[in-house]
């Protein structure tokens, strides 16, 4: 899978969560989930359970803390499809 | 922990303490109950000279008890001073009326509890056993949000 295809799944999980449709549709990698996309600590953490699921990786909470943007949430997803 | 511990932790206090007595508490689930009282305040006014218990008092009465009971329970030696609690989502439906007076037992099931976010699937039952509110009901309890 390479980066655009990730992101392309990864926008499809965070849609139900954000309120902020404009932020969403010009999403890139530098969006942050807090304060573009309005998603609270909450759907976060929907956001990273779907992950989970979506991508079968397991995600822990040092990883948790930094998932606040789509970047490192790239970085992340394919730092752990790569052990795989 | 003690089930009068727990609530000895809760962060509510009367007028907006919804629990009397928690009946069983394990790592997947809670249960308790309340009584509401004839001379809840907000009787005077839901609805004009008709007493009926405010959804949103169901709502909150199983979030205490299903949730935040539950979550205290849970959290253990790890809640702190600093700990809050976050109501972030409920979906609930309201089957039969709840008057005064009336005692409501309430069950919950945890969905998940993950990165400081628990989710729950709660029922509440009244003293006829009927099923007056079902749903889930989801809430940070963390020390950050």
């Amino acid at each position: 899978m390479n980066k655009q295809e990730l992101i392309l799944k990864l926008k499809a999980i965070i849609k139900p969560y954000t309120t902020n449709t404009e932020a969403f549709d010009n999403l890139t990698e530098e969006t942050d989930f807090i304060n573009d996309l309005n998603i609270n600590s909450a759907n976060l953490v929907d956001i990273v359970l779907d992950i989970e699921e979506t991508f079968d990786v397991v995600i822990d909470n040092v990883d948790m803390e930094r998932m606040l943007d789509v970047k490192t949430a790239v970085a992340i997803i394919e730092t752990k499809l790569a052990a795989k | 922990m003690e089930l009068q511990n727990i609530i000895a932790q809760l962060p509510y206090t009367p007028p907006f303490l919804f629990v009397d007595e928690l009946l069983h508490v394990d790592e997947n689930g809670i249960s308790g109950t309340y009584t509401f009282q004839e001379d809840l305040a907000f009787y005077k006014g839901h609805f004009k000279d008709n007493p009926v218990t405010p959804g949103v008092i169901l709502t909150e009465t199983m979030a205490q008890i299903g949730m935040v009971c539950l979550g205290i329970y849970l959290l253990g030696n790890e809640l702190k001073k600093d700990t809050v609690v976050a109501f972030t989502s409920a979906d609930m439906q309201f089957l039969k009326p709840v008057y005064p007076n009336e005692k409501v037992t309430v069950s919950s099931k945890k969905l998940f509890f993950r990165f400081g976010k628990l989710k729950c699937e709660a029922i509440m039952k009244n003293e006829a056993g009927q099923e007056v509110c079902k749903g889930t009901i989801a809430g940070m309890i963390t020390t950050k949000l």
